[in-house]
């Protein structure tokens, strides 16, 4: 199963992906943003950090590097794609996920441990889970509110495309534990077809009991077995 | 005039030819530079005896370039010309020191075939002057500083002094400085690892600024700035040059006044975390690669510094010419181009002939690289534009011959008067102990700094142990088992009161820290940051902590691998109390047998290490309670610190211990008050039965600040064997309560009183009293 | 071609939340200004266009404000171009 992790000049979260894949049994490599090619990786993850500096928006520059047309094309021939973070803020800057991150209601950067609602479990990225399992892992974000028009945040709804929420200890999605001002306490979304996810927080952070959490595992877990799977089939 | 040089255009003048001096051509004075007279010589900060001994060793009237660069190279900044005496008394060396003092960042052995890099370093002037660039250029420096090494920075932590948070100015700082610090960290992908905040009106026209930086690496790829090898090629590389902080470490050396923001706004750098991440990745492929033999930040006195030094330490010459620098204005003067602070640039000494290759590896990272000139046999700094010279000077004067002073120094009548004020007519609290206890814990020196580090990307990476909010950073060895811990600490009351004692409890404190997260303490950067040296009192207040300081360390076994001065943080002649911030590493060989601050299960019992003598001198309490910064502060056992240390460590590595947590700021109060909230968020707050016999006064034993001190808990069937071990160790412990359930109170009884915290109002004066004053208007 | 300077104004799309522009607001009563009905925060972007005339010279900052400058989900943008004048 190999595993694409895209770098971006100031990509900084690169290597905490490429640790999880391998703690969840995948194959990861490094594909620099200059390439054109996914070398024939099966899935692909955009890593969090700071692509471009973050400079003018967010994901905005660091969608036209080269390597995005293959990564576009990869997600649009049902390749599974997931973007953590700046990965997420890339995605939607590249029109491969609806809506947009904004700037954090508290208008400060915020890192620290948020919990999220598993909405459902029958996705690629949710396999592991439980239904409305309730899981902790760090956030560390400036722009992190997720935001999208009442037409497509209906859509979003309608069609389960929402995967994670933000929510309290008992698992109630209440306006106290949205970290960010996020519509829906948004979290975490998948594309129409299901096979480009984006989210907020950092599973590649929760990956040890050392570190605090090992929430983050069943996320990379699920991926790489599906990803198998396929293969196998 | 510098634009017309396409990148790679050969050899700097002088490349690989060196020559003798006698055969080269003297700088001439450039058309449009000012006549050197005793103001202009005055403005750049020298003395007209230091002036006399730079016509010495020029034998000739010095061009205008040459004093920009003497000024710079004999700043306080760079030359440690009122400290480098006292200094050499620090105790420098041990077995797992691999480098000391002298070069960008000091280096230990943490084992398994890693090395530590780590130094503190201040930006308390720039950010003064504006919080958020000052700050932010300050974790850019350290960060440069660390990995100029061949060590990928793997963790900040800063120190930081502000004057009271009821002044709307102070909130401003703070809050500018703690954006700066997050906006500048996160995007470069440094998890912050932990620090202090310390708020006190000894610092409100002046903050106090310190960022660490710890950086990891593989023993034998230490590289050092230094410019080896005849022939060899200068570089710069990284960013532009512009005309930004111009004379920042001359600026660095001297006093504000009054309404200097406005005039000193142009010496503001601005920093670029981005370029700086690029040029992280791009400096240790750099290294990596064995192109290079030296690499050094363009930090203070930029160009002119970086040169010199990387000379200096070598005993060769470097020449440049300024016209092959690239720059981001057109029109630079030499002087200008020299002395510039821009940021998120290098100097590099390539290997002759691996130029190309430098560059290469530069523009895979988007970044530039131009050769500027060469290593030369002549022990000079020359410089040139164009190819005339315009500064020749010899390199080891400018490093090693700045002129060294130790003044007579003399204690100020003022804090003799308050550290001999008799404080015991101030030991009953106003309006009774449960409303001192709750005032202590809310005060914002003790009460919870979430809404700081929470700004901070705490967590990128993946390796961070033990984030901020506990009683050190721990960050594991990437790859490994092992761990790096580090704390900063200064009390900057006890210092002012008693600079010698403060100064050993800064180290005692910070190596108790460490210690009490199972890490060993291993050595010691600091940040000296004091008032002007020309005064007698402040004279007096730098040599009793740096005597403080050598004491502890030598004692501890902490040696001092480098670190930095900082003198003049003063306005209008207020000087901000003396703050030696020692800045404490230390090394654990599992990182699972960390052991964290927190309480954990109800029915573990509390023990207390060390003895209680209720020293309220300095305290917290006299602050809060009576406004007052008097008395004598704690004083250290050195033996007995060693011992505490050693017992806890023993404790930790035999996995004895369920937690532990050190006694400092506020006293008992403080801690035990910590230790029953535990952490924010995901943690779950417990209650506990705590009972005091001392017979102290109440306030002086629950919010004594007395040293080597430390409440652990245990399993309950492991009681009796940590009372065994401390009896090994000589360390006083006693059992003093128990651990209750989440939700309940914390209690205390002593001798005369009994006291019933709620959870619910603890925590809301823990965690609320920061936020509450920074969301208000204003 | 002349060289022209091109002002486009980057602004949050009307309805959307500008946190940044109620915090300004929030502080501009608290300082007295009470005539403050609404605060939004936007960015401007000066760009040194050579072009023939200021409708082609705007004509492509459009181009680069849809393809770049702008996010069409949360923001607009508007474009004003002047021959030969210089950036503030």
């Amino acid at each position: 199963m190999k595993i694409a992790i895209i770098t971006f000049p100031g990509s900084n979260c690169d290597q905490d992906c490429h640790r999880s894949i391998e703690l969840a049994g995948g194959s990861p490599s490094y594909v620099w943003h200059r390439e054109t090619s996914l070398r024939g990786a099966d899935a692909v993850i955009v890593p969090g950090g700071f692509a471009h500096g973050d400079y003018l928006r967010p994901g905005a520059i660091a969608r036209f590097s080269p390597i995005m047309d293959a990564v576009t094309a990869f997600g649009e021939e049902g390749g599974v794609v997931v973007g953590i973070c700046n990965g997420f803020q890339v995605l939607c800057e590249a029109g491969m996920l609806p809506g947009a991150l904004l700037r954090n209601e508290s208008l400060s950067f915020q890192s620290h441990h948020c919990r999220l609602r598993v909405e459902r479990t029958d996705s690629v990225f949710t396999s592991g889970y439980r239904k409305r399992q309730v899981l902790g892992m760090p956030l560390s974000h400036a722009d992190g509110s997720y935001y999208a028009d009442a037409g497509t945040l209906a859509v979003l709804e309608e069609e389960r495309r929402v995967l994670f929420r933000y929510c309290d200890a008992q698992g109630n999605a209440s306006a106290e534990a949205n970290p960010n001002g996020s519509l829906k306490n948004i979290a975490g979304i998948v594309n129409a077809r299901g096979n480009v996810l984006g989210m907020m927080p950092h599973p590649d952070r929760a990956i040890e009991a050392v570190l605090g959490s090992v929430d983050g595992l069943p996320f990379f877990e699920s991926i790489v077995g599906a990803v198998a799977r396929e293969e196998v089939a | 005039m510098m634009a017309g040089h396409a990148p790679g255009n050969g050899r700097a003048p002088g490349a690989g030819n060196p020559r003798s001096p006698a055969t080269l051509e003297a700088p001439h004075p450039r058309p449009g530079d000012p006549a050197i007279t005793p103001e202009l010589v005055e403005d750049h900060g020298l003395s007209p005896d230091e002036y006399a001994q730079i016509r010495r060793i020029m034998g000739r009237q010095p061009t205008f370039t040459e004093l920009g660069v003497f000024s710079a190279m004999w700043s306080e900044h760079c030359g440690y010309k009122n400290s480098k005496r006292l200094l050499r008394l620090l105790p420098t060396q041990a077995p797992w020191v691999i480098q000391g003092p002298g070069e960008n960042a000091g280096v230990i052995d943490v084992g398994g075939g890693h090395a530590l890099a780590f130094k503190i370093e201040s930006h308390n002037h720039p950010s003064a002057v504006e919080p958020y660039q000052g700050a932010a250029t300050g974790i850019g420096g350290i960060l440069r500083d660390v990995f100029t090494m061949g060590a990928r920075p793997v963790a900040t932590l800063n120190s930081l002094h502000f004057g009271d948070l009821d002044r709307p100015r102070v909130r401003y700082l703070f809050g500018g400085v703690v954006k700066g610090i997050g906006d500048y960290g996160n995007c470069v992908g440094i998890p912050s690892a932990g620090g202090e905040v310390y708020f006190d009106r000894g610092y409100e026209d002046n903050p106090i600024v310190n960022a660490m930086c710890l950086g990891l690496m593989r023993t034998d790829d230490l590289i050092r700035g230094t410019a080896e090898g005849v022939g060899n090629t200068l570089m710069a590389v990284g960013a532009r040059t512009g005309r930004d902080g111009i004379h920042g470490a001359t600026f660095a050396s001297e006093e504000l006044s009054e309404g200097d923001d406005e005039a000193s706004r142009p010496q503001v750098q601005v920093g670029d975390p981005f370029t700086e991440k690029l040029l992280l990745e791009a400096s240790l492929e750099l290294i990596a690669s064995g192109h290079i033999v030296g690499i050094q930040d363009m930090g203070a006195a930029g160009l002119t510094s970086s040169g010199v030094e990387m000379a200096g330490r070598s005993g060769t010459g470097v020449e440049m010419d300024v016209a092959l620098v690239p720059v981001r204005e057109a029109g630079m003067t030499p002087y200008e181009i020299l002395l510039s602070e821009s940021q998120e640039r290098m100097l590099v000494v390539a290997e002759a002939g691996k130029e190309d290759a430098v560059r290469e590896i530069l523009e895979k990272w988007e970044l530039e690289a131009e050769t500027i000139g060469s290593v030369t046999a002549t022990g000079s700094f020359r410089v040139l534009e164009d190819g005339v010279a315009v500064a020749d000077i010899p390199a080891l004067p400018l490093t090693e011959g700045c002129p060294t002073y130790e003044r007579q120094g003399e204690e100020g009548d003022e804090v003799r008067a308050l550290r001999q004020m008799d404080i015991a007519a101030h030991t009953d609290p106003p309006a009774g102990l449960e409303d001192a206890f709750l005032r202590v814990v809310g005060s914002p020196n003790v009460a919870s700094k979430q809404w700081v580090y929470e700004q901070y990307d705490t967590t990128v990476r993946a390796n961070s142990i033990e984030r901020p909010g506990g009683d050190a950073g721990v960050i594991r060895i990437p790859g490994t088992k092992r761990g790096v811990a580090a704390s900063t600490d200064c009390n900057g009351r006890h210092t002012y009161l008693n600079p010698r004692a403060g100064a050993m409890g800064a180290v005692a404190e910070a190596a108790r820290n460490v210690a009490c997260t199972g890490a060993v303490p291993m050595a010691i950067t600091n940040c000296l940051n004091f008032g002007s040296p020309l005064k007698p009192h402040i004279q007096h207040q730098f040599r009793e902590a740096v005597l403080g300081m050598r004491d502890a360390c030598a004692f501890l076994e902490t040696p001092v691998t480098g670190g930095n001065v900082s003198f003049y943080n003063e306005t209008d002649g207020k000087a901000v109390y003396p703050t030696p911030v020692i800045g404490m590493v230390g090394v654990i060989d599992d990182v699972e047998t960390v052991v964290r601050h927190a309480f954990r299960d109800p029915g573990d019992p509390i023990l207390l290490l060390g003895s209680n003598t209720g020293e309220l001198g300095g305290s917290e309490y006299l602050y809060v309670l009576h406004g007052l910064v008097a008395g004598e502060p704690p004083p250290v056992d050195l033996a007995a610190e060693r011992a505490l240390q050693r017992c806890i460590l023993t404790m930790a590595q035999l996995r004895l211990l369920k937690s532990a947590h050190d006694v400092a700021s506020g006293g008992l109060a403080a801690t035990l008050a910590e230790c029953c909230l535990g952490r924010p968020r995901t943690g779950r707050s417990v209650g506990a039965a705590v009972n005091f016999a001392d017979p102290l006064p109440d306030t002086a034993l629950l919010f004594g600040e007395d040293h080597g001190r430390a409440v652990i808990t245990c399993a309950p069937e492991d009681a009796d064997r940590l009372l065994l071990h401390a009896e090994n160790y000589g360390v006083p412990c006693a059992r003093i309560g128990t651990v209750t359930e989440p939700g309940a109170p914390l209690e205390i009884e002593t001798p005369s009183s009994r006291l019933r915290l709620e959870a619910e109002t603890l925590r809301k004066r823990y965690y609320g009293v920061i936020p509450d004053i920074m969301n208000q208007a204003g | 071609m002349t060289r022209f300077t091109v002002e486009v104004l980057v602004t949050p799309r009307p309805g959307l939340l500008d946190p940044q522009g109620k915090a300004i607001h929030h502080a501009l009563s608290s300082l007295g200004y009470d005539a403050v009905e609404d605060v939004r925060v936007g960015k401007a972007i000066y760009l040194e266009v050579a072009a023939a005339t200021p409708e082609d010279a705007r004509e492509r900052a459009e181009e680069m404000c849809r393809k770049l400058l702008a996010n069409p989900v949360t923001e607009d943008f508007r474009i004003t171009a002047e021959a030969d004048g210089t950036a503030p």
